[in-house]
């Protein structure tokens, strides 16, 4: 293992995040706090409890879920896509690492960020409504997954992407309605029957619902279900990651 | 003498279906400074980004330091380092920790005391907590060969590193090669300029299209090609060269005044000799005689030109 590589790789990513606060961490927490104002005390107020909670409380996980995803692929896209932008991902293709290492680096560092921001996030919540964490184990547990899997999701575009526009066009068009259509701000029940079967094929109602149950012991689907999910998408990605490493794929002509 | 990288049946065709490489077999030697002379889309780089691992060889092999660069790749780049033709460098980090970085991702421990030699070394010392995007593009492809040295490499790959740079810098690139050599680095640049080829160069490799079509010590090629030529300034001038000259294969100048014989030096009976015996014979009076020999630019155009 290179390690020094590994180490290099990753403190540059932590570094380009510190010198991009206001983006990476400030316009997050703001916009999450916007959700909580918005959705949280204004709407919510007139919402009863949902399974219990109440509604202020019911959204913290989605939202944390939804910055979590976003966030997750954006770190980890603009990580490798503007080195191959610019040209300068020719040093890290011509030192001896290996894609593993490459990838560890790349993957961990915008995972790491996007956890921060996750706890970041949480705390926040905390000011606004009473939180309850029943699983806290599984909570981080989730937590981390969600934040591997997306960044590897992340670092997948930013290999596929041949240009800025295209960047966005998955986060954008894919990601964003699929978590707010993943009952992140309602309950699948809430649904009409045809709507739940449909809502079934969203894998972020998975990721939410799992994310929920560590917080307050409810959930749309079962726990472990949610649990094999995160791992079914972790791995398919890592096969994916793989069979780019392995053909070159946009990295090497 | 030992082979320090070693080339061998490599060819490479891109996905467009261009072949850029054809058959290509070369061995650089331990501590040589080697020139990869040709012209604009010979292959140089092609040639060069595949023994780094930017590009995927189509057939052939490549060892560099006894290692396969595809099945012992970290044993090989950890040798290797390389400034490429662009000027591809980061933004917003500081010149310091780019360099670091460099080191880093080569697999070295943090040295800066050696980080510190290679910037004083390129005068960028000053500008070591500068933000790369504040730098002139000289000083930019000076942190380009920091960061390429900045895992004391055994070879350095220097990828065209004088094209469109000021004097001051072609100066300090022919002083930083010398002082590699003395280090015993080996040294491969790529060059579309004779001069350079000549002023750094022990060997010069001629590619074009793909092909190296001529390997030599340039000491040798020069030697061996140069063809030398003399020239006659006669007292009067002749308006036709005489018959009992005319196995000379003379040229006259245009207003008459001079004579030109081609030679090749190497030859025993190359003839000047007898030349300036028959001329006197012929009863032309010369003032003054002088030689020139082609240089490596005239050498390189005849190479090319035959190929073509
Ligand atoms: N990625 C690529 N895809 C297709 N053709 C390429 C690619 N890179 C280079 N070429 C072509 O290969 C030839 C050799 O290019 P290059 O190695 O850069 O030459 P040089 O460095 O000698 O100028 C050129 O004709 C160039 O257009
Ligand atoms: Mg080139």
């Amino acid at each position: 293992m290179n390690l020094h590589a590994i180490n290099a790789i990753y403190r540059f990513e932590m570094a380009r995040a510190r010198r991009t606060l206001t983006q990476s961490i400030i316009s997050p927490v703001i916009s999450t706090s916007l959700y909580f104002v918005v959705f949280g005390a204004a709407i919510g107020s007139r919402i009863p409890h949902v399974d219990g909670v109440s509604y202020g409380s019911f959204i913290v996980p989605g939202l944390i879920m939804l910055a979590l995803l976003t966030q997750s692929i954006a770190n980890a896209s603009f990580g490798i896509y503007f080195p191959r932008f610019t040209g300068t991902i020719y040093e890290v293709l011509s030192a001896p690492v290996s894609y593993l290492e490459i990838v560890i680096a790349y993957v961990g560092a915008a995972a790491t960020k996007s956890i921060i921001l996750g706890l970041i996030i949480l705390a926040t919540a905390a000011l606004f409504v009473p939180l309850t964490i029943q699983h806290p184990l599984w909570m981080l547990m989730f937590l981390v997954l969600t934040a591997v899997t997306f960044s590897l999701l992340g670092f997948i575009i930013g290999i596929w992407a041949d240009g800025f526009e295209k960047l966005q066009l998955v986060p954008m068009l894919i990601v964003t309605p699929l978590t707010f259509l993943g009952g992140s701000f309602y309950s699948i029940s809430m649904l009409p029957p045809f709507w739940q079967t449909v809502t079934l094929f969203n894998p972020v109602v998975y990721l939410v619902s799992g994310f929920r149950w560590s917080f307050y012991g409810i959930a749309d689907v079962s726990p472990a279900l949610s649990l094999g999910m995160t791992f079914f998408f972790l791995v398919a990605c890592i096969v994916i990651v793989g069979w780019i490493f392995r053909t070159g794929y946009r990295l090497k002509p | 003498m030992t082979t320090m990288i070693s080339i061998s049946n490599l060819s490479k065709t891109y996905d467009s279906g261009f072949q850029a490489l054809k058959t290509v077999n070369l061995d650089i030697r331990r501590g040589e400074i080697f020139a990869l002379l040709g012209p604009n889309g010979a292959g140089k780089t092609t040639l060069i980004s595949i023994v780094c691992g930017l590009v995927n060889a189509s057939t052939g092999t490549v060892t560099v330091g006894g290692h396969d660069i595809v099945t012992d790749y970290r044993a090989a780049r950890e040798l290797i380092g390389l400034v490429p033709q662009e000027l591809t460098t980061e933004a917003f980090e500081t010149v310091f920790s780019a360099v670091s970085f460099s080191r880093g991702l080569f697999g070295k421990p943090a040295n800066p005391a050696h980080i510190e030699k290679v910037l004083r070394s390129l005068s960028l010392w000053d500008k070591r907590n500068s933000r790369i995007m504040t730098l002139s593009g000289g000083m930019k492809r000076r942190l380009l060969i920091a960061k390429a040295l900045s895992h004391e490499p055994g070879i350095l790959f220097l990828d065209e590193p004088t094209a469109g740079v000021d004097v001051e810098l072609r100066r300090d690139m022919w002083a930083l090669v010398s002082e590699l050599r003395r280090q015993g680095v080996t040294v491969i640049l790529t060059t579309h300029y004779i001069e350079e080829a000549e002023e750094m160069a022990d060997r010069i490799g001629v590619i074009t299209r793909g092909e190296i079509i001529l390997v030599e010590d340039k000491a040798t090629l020069m030697h061996k090609l140069g063809r030398k030529q003399l020239t006659v300034q006669l007292q009067e001038a002749i308006g036709a060269i005489p018959e009992t000259l005319s196995g000379y294969g003379l040229e006259r100048t245009e207003d008459g005044h001079a004579l030109v014989f081609t030679y090749d030096a190497e030859r025993a009976q190359h003839g000047v000799a007898e030349l300036l015996r028959d001329l006197a014979t012929a009863g032309i009076a010369f003032k003054d005689v002088n030689t020139t020999q082609s240089s490596l630019e005239d050498i390189f155009v005849d190479l090319v030109k035959e190929e073509r």
